[in-house]
């Protein structure tokens, strides 16, 4: 969910629409902002799932120091999702435990 | 390798401060800052400051980072994003990590900026997906203009908590509540008042127990706090939120500090092992500065004064001006910051500890 209307900040910054894909589905993401928003801005929640007890992640701090947000980004794994600016066609993938994405 | 006389480290209201006032008067400044984009948490700062004229009392947090993004500029500072400054070599060299290749430089001077880290708190569903720190939900909702989820839990009723309470609001995501495990507010009144008239509770005595769902926060269970802070049984209440925000305080992002061996004592009141320092704010390492949260928990005002202080005290020591007119002019800047500090005694007291221990330490 996007805030577009803002009574401090005003109507939506001016932005380039790109498309990136999520395990496999499109969507609409924001020329460089960081990929966790685009996935937040889509209802996306989930992140990754811990190696140990498959537990869910998402965002945590928000400012690339705790790393709860890494995912696989054209096919690089860990990559801190919450300060890494979106590029349009990249390609997202859950991460499974410590990156391997032999089962994505 | 590199030679520069002042490195920057960290690019907040300190950092720019510093350099803004080491550039103007002739040093080769650089700002080193691991983020790709530079103002620390000014932009997330969507409120108005307090204050007085001097200090851009009613203008608002974003604002002043423009501004002194703008000073930067003007005053020549070589601004390096996407460069994290991972230590000091024996040479004295800090090495710099720029993307994916390490760089040295030798610089003549050095000011640490590298602030403060929020804290955690730990309870069942802690890790779920919709719990997150306070400055998450404001990087988010104010610089991404994306919401997390539509309802919130606020855990902590200082500064923090009350101005992210009103911002959520502001940003049409509507908070359940805010608890505080003290009994009574600890923010300011003039934050909390805004927090009451949108009708928000503020549960003190109160502290979340855990947080309930499946694959995200679903729910939050608050519970009542005796005044040992145990848990009264029995007290428990259920809130429907997606959201849990943490503002449970923050604490010097110190690691530089103490790798560059420079002397730190604790201090509760500013959040944590500090490094002393003298009215130059250099610390018990020679030529190696501090500034901001790094140097004692406050706010961005102080940040952005002491900032001030050690880039002026850097470009003297470079024989940019001085000592005497340094002097001088950093004194009127310790009114200001001591002005500044006039609603907070105990920080104010806790500050003077550490000028105090900075001076018997050199």
């Amino acid at each position: 969910m996007r805030i577009d209307q803002h009574p401090i900040l005003g109507g939506a910054k001016p932005s380039v629409k790109v498309k990136i894909t999520v395990d496999g589905v499109e969507i609409e993401a924001l020329e460089g902002e960081p990929i966790a928003a685009a996935l937040l801005a889509n209802n996306i929640k989930i992140f990754r799932y811990t190696d140990k007890f498959k537990e869910p992640r998402s965002i945590y701090c928000g400012i690339g120091q705790c790393t709860d947000c890494k995912m696989i980004v054209d096919g690089v794994p860990n990559v801190k999702t919450c300060v890494t600016p979106v590029r349009a066609g990249m390609v997202i993938q859950t991460q499974q435990g410590r990156g391997s994405n032999a089962e994505n | 390798m590199q030679k520069i006389e002042v490195a920057v480290i960290g690019g907040g209201p300190a950092g720019l401060g510093a350099a803004i006032e080491a550039g103007k008067r002739g040093a080769k400044t650089w700002l080193f800052d691991e983020n790709y984009l530079p103002g620390g948490q000014l932009f997330k700062q969507i409120h108005k400051f307090f204050g007085s004229k001097d200090h851009y009392a009613g203008v608002r947090g974003f604002k002043i980072g423009e501004m002194l993004l703008e000073q930067a500029q003007a005053a020549g500072v070589n601004l390096k994003l996407n460069s994290k400054v991972l230590g000091i070599l024996e040479d004295g060299s800090i090495a710099v990590q720029e993307n994916d290749t390490f760089k040295t430089y030798h610089s003549q001077t050095v000011v640490v900026a590298t602030g403060a880290k929020e804290n955690a708190l730990v309870f069942p569903g802690w890790t779920l997906p919709g719990v997150m720190t306070a400055g998450a939900a404001q990087t988010f909702v104010n610089v991404h203009r994306v919401k997390p989820g539509r309802r919130a839990l606020v855990v902590g009723s200082g500064n923090v908590g009350l101005i992210l309470s009103y911002q959520l609001s502001q940003a049409g995501i509507q908070v359940a509540a805010v608890v505080e495990a003290q009994k009574t507010i600890t923010g300011y009144d003039v934050h909390a008042g805004k927090v009451k008239r949108l009708g928000i509770p503020i549960l003190t005595s109160h502290t979340v127990k855990k947080a309930l769902g499946t694959s995200k926060v679903e729910q939050a269970v608050v519970v009542k706090l005796d005044e040992n802070l145990t848990e009264i049984p029995g007290t428990e209440q259920v809130f429907d939120v997606d959201m849990l925000c943490l503002a449970v305080g923050l604490s010097p992002r110190n690691e530089l500090i103490r790798q560059f061996k420079c002397r730190t004592i604790y201090l509760g009141h500013l959040g944590g092992k500090v490094p002393v320092h003298n009215l130059f704010m250099e610390t018990s390492r020679a030529n190696v500065f501090v500034a901001g949260d790094v140097a004692g928990v406050e706010e961005a005002s102080t940040a952005l004064e002491e900032g001030r202080v050690a880039g002026i005290a850097a470009a003297a020591r470079l024989g940019y001006l001085g000592q005497d007119e340094a002097q001088s002019i950093i004194e009127e800047y310790w009114q200001h910051l001591n002005s500044l500090r006039s609603g907070q005694k105990i920080r104010l007291e806790a500050k003077k500890t550490i000028l105090r221990e900075g001076v018997q330490g050199e």
